[in-house]
């Protein structure tokens, strides 16, 4: 078969190869063993499948590819519209990446209720990659609130002590605030006819809404509420710390790396696409909000005792970044919070399997019950060292092109965001080598960890991806960014007038 | 209707064979009824119950039969009193398979309960039959013996646990406000003729459109929600649900917190839509509501789970009456369509919670607090998985037929510009999402504290559980035909604009002079 009679259905096939594969989990294998092969199978698959997404990506085009577009219910309108730019690309792509190490991870450390875990895991990679690919707003909703069960019943089930208390507030927080972009979509369904996302924005920017401009800015309000809670920006970021902090590593890898990329994809996509306008009106706040957040989350991660909550914090902090980079109109902003998406998706991924293979030895993620550990566990100090220097920015990997990217973008819109934001950049060097000296360096203080055993082989093969995919990213980002930069100049388009006022301030 | 003396008129009014047609589905239940009490006295209880059982199953099947029958021959029927149209042969459908799903879900109950079968079956098919009788009537009078019909039968059937004093509790509650309700409604359907010389929809309908409206008409028509509000469990006319709920056995609440509720959906559908009275829509705006924001408050601090979910269907309620508060027709044909459909998603997901709870209670009902769900994730991994669905799907969740209702009903209300009151609903629906998380979160994330004894699931339970999963996730997945169907009969129920519409069916009737008075 050729490449373009595959290419409107490839789309199809990456967003449910996962939930085929939970399907055949639920009838077909009983033992344990057999379980965790079948899912990495399937999540491999569905890996594999997704570089044909990159591999025959035309880069230089700023339009959707992969298009496919049949109707689903004719009344009301909605069609099974899919389709895929720069900027969902490498979405897809780090979700289905990260996917099969989260199983990897999963391996010894899941022992009860094995089937389960893997199938809600399959669950919500659909969910997540059909979150990314829908170009149908209501498609979008049914796939963003598809992400919620599976998300808060790892959480609930698979977690550690307070894992209901956890499961239920993340639960409820993100329900809570989608619902409001649900109101949102209505009344743009109920104006337009169609809750096709191409057909919207066009008719948006046509002014062919007459009724538009009074609702605009409570629309926008809907939708950014929704995608501020995921994100989560200050100060809607309270769940985070608790879910990460309860859920199981793949739990967290997954929530980190991609769950929280839906929120600022969401703005991205949504709130800069469709509401232009209202979305400079806002830009200032939302902009201070992303700084409080970047700073806010860093000084709390740096008092953290507990190692799982200073990475949660500090995913706040980056998050800020992400936040900042598309609130401030630039193509360097945009650029740099793509690529921050995605080297947090990957740095953040990793460090939560590091923690989480350390919970598994020690079953506590406390910092003072550690210290000295590069004697004892050689392999595992020089990964996690490695994942630390990636997330804290350091030149040559991937962290710090992507803040290096939305700094220059802030320094456009105002100087000011820019050296705040910079300051972001030390406060996350603090935190993290701070909290590698105190487990690592020194003498061993516990005795129990004397005796800790180094990387297994399949905890190797979730982490290493993650360090590789790092320092490819640092070297290489053209090949990230190639693909990325059309998606973003296109994005900027309504902006073009607008930044130029921006700058000029 | 002077005329009916008159030897012409009394001439057109002799049914013909085609009238009985478009009863052939309430008469069948009514023949399979009577049969099955006849066969129990004669028959040994012990090994009769399965028998009869199926008896009354078939009916219900042969009754669904009948239905697709008559859905050949559309028309009015008896004076204009019944009509059949895709409107009632969807409710008809809708209240015949609820019934047959809950005598399937049944046969276990009455085992375990140790319930004589024979009037406990003929009870629910007389209750269909008034029920489906509701959908179809358009005479007042006529839905107000339904009404009577179909409420009887469940008042019997509440009190149906003879042993416990909360089931004869709960019966002789339902009884007394159930017929203080109804004598609302009866009084709102005087009043109604008193103002406009009419009992029959169509033609008070029309009446209203040519002429003034007087002031007894809205006293009428709020007097007629006041019965028909009581009748849905719609605030502030719910206080009966929890308790009535609580006391009745299982699968009955099943039966009830659904088929009745959908016949009087249809009821008010009819009511509230082709009359077209003014000043409607501020009522169904306020009970909407307040059905949603009580229901769900009430149902956040419930440990009984029966309790709960009567909460629950007082929200469902409210979501539902919702689509009743648009005024233009374009926007009420949506809002119909919504309603329609959202009362067969409704039906599928709470006859399928209750026929888990039922099977869950055990003998005597005794575990159906929050508590004994404990740990059933592991207990028994199927029966917690599907009553998750069905919980999922009264939350919201896509995938499920509730999610489409539900996005269906907030889409009506927006595009009829009812923002405020979809923002209760989206809020409320949040809210909502907590109770029925809590227990999914009992039932997967707590260990059974005590023995929680879990039979395995008999075949008639499993029947009717797999037919209600397979209705939700079919509306869930693929609601077109359903949401078309609803949409094409939605235009029935509008006031039709006067010239030429009735020419067909109004010969006998004095209203042909009305536009000239």
């Amino acid at each position: 078969m050729s490449t373009d009679s595959w290419s409107p259905y490839i789309l199809t096939f990456v967003t449910f190869a996962p939930l085929l594969g939970a399907l055949l989990l639920v009838i077909f294998p009983r033992r344990d063993r057999d379980i965790r092969i079948f899912a990495l199978a399937f999540s491999l698959l569905t890996f594999l499948l997704s570089l044909h997404l990159p591999v025959h990506f035309h880069r230089s085009q700023a339009e959707f590819q992969y298009e496919i577009d049949r109707s689903w219910i004719s009344t009301p309108n909605i069609h099974y519209h899919m389709g895929m730019d720069g900027i969902s690309l490498w979405l897809v792509v780090l979700t289905t990446f990260l996917t099969p190490l989260c199983v990897f991870i999963s391996w010894k450390s899941v022992r009860d209720r094995v089937k389960e875990f893997f199938i809600l895991l399959l669950i919500l990679e659909t969910a997540l990659i059909g979150v990314f690919t829908s170009l149908d707003l209501f498609l979008f909703y049914f796939f963003w609130e598809a992400t919620l069960i599976p998300m808060a019943l790892l959480i609930g089930v698979f977690g550690h002590e307070r894992k209901v208390y956890a499961a239920v507030k993340f639960f409820m927080y993100t329900m809570i605030a989608s619902v409001f972009m649900l109101a949102a979509i209505l009344w743009l369904y109920a104006h337009t006819g169609t809750f096709d996302f191409v057909a919207i924005r066009d008719q948006i920017a046509r002014g062919a809404l007459p009724s538009f401009p009074a609702a605009a800015q409570w629309l926008f309000l809907g939708f950014f509420l929704a995608f501020a809670v995921k994100v989560p920006l200050f100060p809607f970021h309270t769940w985070l710390p608790d879910a990460h902090v309860e859920a199981p590593t793949a739990g967290s890898v997954l929530l980190a790396g991609v769950l929280l990329k839906m929120g600022t994809y969401g703005m991205l996509r949504f709130n800069l696409g469709l509401f232009p306008e209202q979305a400079r009106h806002n830009a200032g706040w939302i902009m201070t909000l992303a700084l409080i957040g970047i700073i806010y989350g860093a000084l709390v991660a740096m008092v953290q005792p507990n190692m799982k909550k200073l990475i949660a914090y500090s995913s706040i902090s980056h998050l800020g970044f992400v936040v900042l980079g598309i609130f401030s109109f630039t193509q360097a902003g945009f650029n740099g919070a793509m690529f921050v998406m995605l080297a947090h998706g990957v740095s953040t991924g990793g460090l939560f399997m590091l923690t989480g293979i350390l919970h598994e030895r020690r079953h506590t993620y406390e910092i003072s019950e550690f210290g000295g550990l590069a004697a004892p566990m050689p392999i595992y100090a020089a990964s996690f060292l490695f994942i630390v220097l990636a997330s804290l920015g350091l030149p040559l990997l991937n962290g710090f092109i992507g803040e290096f990217l939305v700094l220059s973008g802030a320094f456009q819109a105002k100087a000011v965001y820019g050296i705040l934001a910079a300051t972001g950049v030390i406060w996350s060097a603090c935190y993290l080598l701070w909290m590698y000296q105190r487990v690592f360096y020194g003498k061993v203080t516990h005795p129990a960890n004397q005796s800790l055993p180094d990387l297994l082989a399949f905890e190797k093969a979730a982490v290493w991806p993650c360090a590789l995919a790092a320092l490819v990213m640092g070297i290489a980002p053209i090949l990230w960014l190639g693909a990325i930069d059309p998606a973003a100049q296109a994005a900027l388009t309504p902006f073009t007038q607008v930044m130029g006022k921006v700058v000029g301030q | 209707m002077t005329n009916l003396l008159l030897p012409a008129a009394l001439f057109e009014t002799i049914p013909q064979g085609v009238d009985y047609i478009r009863i052939l589905p309430e008469l069948l239940l009514s023949v399979f009824g009577i049969v099955v009490m006849v066969l129990d006295p004669l028959l040994e209880e012990e090994k009769s119950q399965k028998l009869i059982g199926f008896l009354a199953l078939g009916g219900t099947v042969a009754a669904l039969l009948a239905t697709l029958y008559m859905a050949q021959s559309p028309g009015l029927a008896f004076s204009n009193m019944v009509k059949v149209d895709n409107f009632s042969v969807f409710f008809h459908f809708l209240i015949i398979g609820i019934a047959g799903v809950v005598i399937l879900s049944s046969f276990e109950y009455m085992a375990v309960e140790k319930i004589r079968a024979g009037e406990y079956y003929a009870l629910i098919l007389f209750g269909a039959v008034g029920m489906a009788l509701m959908s179809s009537a358009v005479e007042l009078v006529l839905i107000f013996i339904a009404l009577e019909i179909s409420s009887i039968s469940t008042y019997i059937l509440t009190g149906f646990r003879r042993n416990e004093a909360s089931s004869s509790e709960a019966s002789l509650k339902y009884f007394l406000l159930g017929s203080f309700a109804t004598a609302f409604f009866l009084y709102g359907v005087a009043l109604m003729f008193g103002a406009t010389g009419f009992t029959n929809i169509d033609q008070i309908s029309r009446k209203l459109e040519a002429g003034p409206v007087v002031l007894l008409v809205y006293v009428a028509m709020a007097l007629m929600l006041v019965g028909l509000g009581f009748k849905v469990a719609a605030a502030p006319f719910h206080i009966w649900t929890p308790d009535v709920y609580e006391g009745a056995p299982a699968p009955i609440v099943g039966f009830m917190s659904t088929a009745p509720k959908a016949a009087a959906f249809a009821v008010l559908l009819r009511v509230v839509f082709t009359i077209n009275a003014p000043g409607r829509v501020g009522l169904l705006w306020l009970a909407a509501a307040l059905s949603m924001t009580l229901g769900n408050v009430g149902a956040l601090v419930q440990s009984n789970v029966k309790r709960l979910l009567a909460y629950s269907s007082i929200a469902h309620a409210g979501y539902l009456l919702m689509a009743f508060a648009m005024t233009d027709p374009a926007n009420s044909t949506a809002g119909i369509a919504a309603a329609m459909f959202y009362t067969a998603a409704y039906a599928a997901m709470n006859v399928g919670a209750f026929a888990v709870v039922s099977h869950f209670g055990n003998a005597g009902e005794r575990y159906v607090s929050l508590e004994d769900y404990a740990g059933l994730g592991r207990s028994s991994p199927m029966l917690a998985a599907t009553l998750t669905i069905f919980l999922l799907s009264l939350m919201g969740i896509p995938m499920t037929g509730g999610f489409f209702a539900k996005f269906y009903v907030f889409s009506a209300a927006v595009k009829a510009h009812l923002i405020w009151l979809t923002l209760i609903g989206v809020i409320n629906s949040a809210i909502g999402a907590y109770y029925y998380l809590r227990i999914i979160v009992v039932m997967y994330m707590r260990e059974s504290r005590k023995q929680v004894p879990v039979t395995p699931i008999p075949f008639g339970l499993g029947a009717a559980l797999a037919i209600s999963l397979v209705a939700t996730f079919y509306l869930g997945i693929l609601p077109n035909r359903v949401l078309e169907y609803a949409q094409q009969s939605a235009p029935e129920l509008l006031p039709v604009p006067l010239p030429a519409a009735y020419a067909r069916t109004a010969q006998t009737q004095p209203a042909e002079a009305l536009p000239q008075r």
